[in-house]
């Protein structure tokens, strides 16, 4: 195929491929958006095997084929609580791909590299290679082989600064002298290590920023991938990812008032001990509920907002909250969802575990879009939620979360917590939430509290028909 | 130097793209958050043309192992990333009327 038929094919797959980003605008447009996508992939690589380069096919099958049979197993069973590992390990293998293909360039020209190329080459090698080790140790830590403890000792940052002052400096001088052929692999094994390191103090209630990080971070070694091998419709895609994975990130720290300097180098969850109104917080009186008293609530409730958290992903309530909303809505009451943009492990994650058990996606809402409703709300229900509520990230300045902006349950006329126990969450803060008078707390696993409420409301239909 | 100019002048298109990339990522809803996290996954393994083109040119026996891992790796994103993708957006449903 001629060069030119080549890239006017990748100049469609550009076309496809933002068109297909676009209709992510809307949960209506998006699944057929995303099939424009897929032609448009489609289109790039059959074009690509008939690329007059390519002499042998060998490999190339067996390739293609042991990655479309990994990646689709992966993909068909893999559980919805288990997406956000999985992104992370599809961050490490696109930068893996992208590094070994800079390895292999440098491999074969070496020192007959320009300085441009050669700079682009260190990029991207230093990039992919900590991209590869950070995501596989989040994906670690988010499937719990790892403890999603931070784990930290002194002088961390001090290190972890002048590892990547020395990985830029090793950059810097490939570029003037490309021969040095230790050096290089001397970075890339550095790079390896700094991912690995980078992660390490991170913990998992962070997991949503670092997750979004390594998507920047595995864009832009795509980018330079095709700064490489100057392959247009790979900077622009590369490009793309780069900046969402950049936005993604932003509005997570948003939503964590915190700025991405701090995740990075915070280690959160260590602060707990100094937080201070936990003392007189403890002093004052919790309110237990038990299955009836709830279900009283919620019978002459009107209006209903759950308030989701990852304490719902790890017992798996999702199924059990919407029954029994359905059986609330057939009470006539109004059901709503209130999404945290940090609720979970990655952006968007309770949206996804809700939608999968059958929650019409307009009962779905933002933080900002729900905050007004909580004064007319009679009652919320928060399962396995805990920071995002915390009403100390508004009126306690010592506070580590102080500054968050959180779900104003607190603000509904009756707020029933779901919880196994008063353990404080990943800040290790206590929840002033819980000390109100109008918090109720209904203290028990998630999916059998739902499931308990669920036969008690339909008992209690059943009486009234 | 030729190829050095062009990759400088492949600049514009890089930055370009982010802009393009900041106005149509900021319309998505949180929403669609994660599908739109494993759709640019699987679009940027778009770095298998380039892999494909390593594993099969016959450089080197070093380059053909390498390729072939990128190859390998890249097919796993797009493949996983598309299905993945589809079968999140599949389940974004309105409430049956």
């Amino acid at each position: 195929m001629s060069p030119q038929i080549l890239q006017f094919l990748y100049l469609f797959s550009a076309i496809f491929f933002i068109w297909g980003l676009k209709s992510l605008g809307s949960p209506k447009t998006a699944r057929r958006g995303m099939h424009m996508a897929e032609i448009g992939m489609l289109l790039a690589i059959v074009g690509t095997l008939f690329h007059h380069e390519i002499v042998t096919y060998k490999w190339i099958i067996c390739a293609l084929v042991l990655g479309s049979a990994i990646g689709a197993s992966i993909s068909i069973w893999i559980p919805m609580t288990a997406v956000p590992q999985r992104t992370a390990i599809s961050h490490a293998g696109g930068a893996l791909a992208a590094c070994l293909v800079g390895v292999s360039e440098y491999y074969t020209h070496g020192e007959h590299l320009g300085m441009v190329t050669m700079a682009i080459i260190g990029v991207e090698v230093m990039l992919g290679s900590l991209t590869f080790t950070g995501s596989i140790m989040a994906a670690t830590k988010l499937q719990g082989l790892i403890r999603g403890v931070p784990i930290t000792y002194r002088g961390q940052n001090v290190f972890n600064i002048g590892l990547l002052g020395v990985m830029i400096s090793i950059v810097v001088i490939l570029v003037f002298s490309p021969g040095l052929t230790s050096l290089f692999y001397l970075l890339a094994a550095l790079s390896l290590l700094f991912g690995f390191l980078l992660v390490l103090p991170i913990g998992a209630a962070d997991m949503p920023v670092v997750i979004a990080m390594l998507n920047a971070y595995a864009g832009l070694t795509d980018a330079a991938m095709g700064f490489m091998i100057l392959n247009r419709i790979q900077i622009i895609t590369g490009s793309l990812d780069g900046s969402s994975g950049l936005i993604l990130s932003v509005l997570m720290c948003k939503a964590m008032n915190r700025p991405l300097r701090n995740v990075i180098f915070g280690a959160f969850g260590k602060i707990s001990q100094d937080a201070s109104s936990e003392t007189d917080s403890r002093k004052k009186p919790i309110r237990e509920a038990a299955v009836d008293d709830v279900s009283i609530i919620l019978e002459n409730a009107r209006s209903v907002v759950f308030v989701p958290g990852y304490g719902m992903a790890v017992s798996q309530a999702q199924h059990r909250v919407r029954e029994l909303a359905d059986t609330l809505k057939a009470l006539n009451v109004t059901v709503r969802y209130a999404i945290h943009p940090v609720a979970g492990r990655m952006p968007g994650h309770m949206n996804v575990l809700l939608a999968e058990a059958n929650v019409p996606y307009d009962e779905l809402y933002d933080m900002d879009q729900i905050n007004p409703y909580f004064p007319e709300t009679d009652a919320v229900i928060i399962v396995g939620a805990n920071d995002v509520v915390n009403p100390a990230a508004k009126r306690n300045p010592g506070s580590p979360i102080y500054g968050m902006p959180i779900i104003d349950a607190e603000k509904a006329k009756c707020v029933i917590v779901c919880k196994r126990s008063l353990a404080p969450g990943f800040a290790g803060i206590d929840n002033e939430l819980y000390y109100n008078e109008n918090t109720l707390m209904f203290f028990g696993d998630a999916k059998e509290s739902m499931q308990k409420l669920t036969t008690e409301m339909k008992k209690l239909q059943g009486a009234h028909a | 130097m030729g190829a050095e100019l062009l990759q400088i002048s492949d600049l514009y298109i890089f930055i370009l793209a982010a802009f393009l990339g900041y106005q149509l990522i900021s319309r998505v809803p949180p929403l669609l958050h994660t599908p739109l996290m494993s759709a640019t996954n699987a679009i940027s393994g778009i770095s298998l043309v380039g892999s494909l083109i390593l594993a099969g040119s016959n450089q080197n026996t070093v380059s053909t192992v390498l390729g072939f891992i990128a190859v390998t790796a890249s097919t796993v994103n797009v493949v996983g990333g598309f299905i993945i993708t589809d079968r999140i957006l599949k389940m974004f449903k309105k409430e049956p009327k």
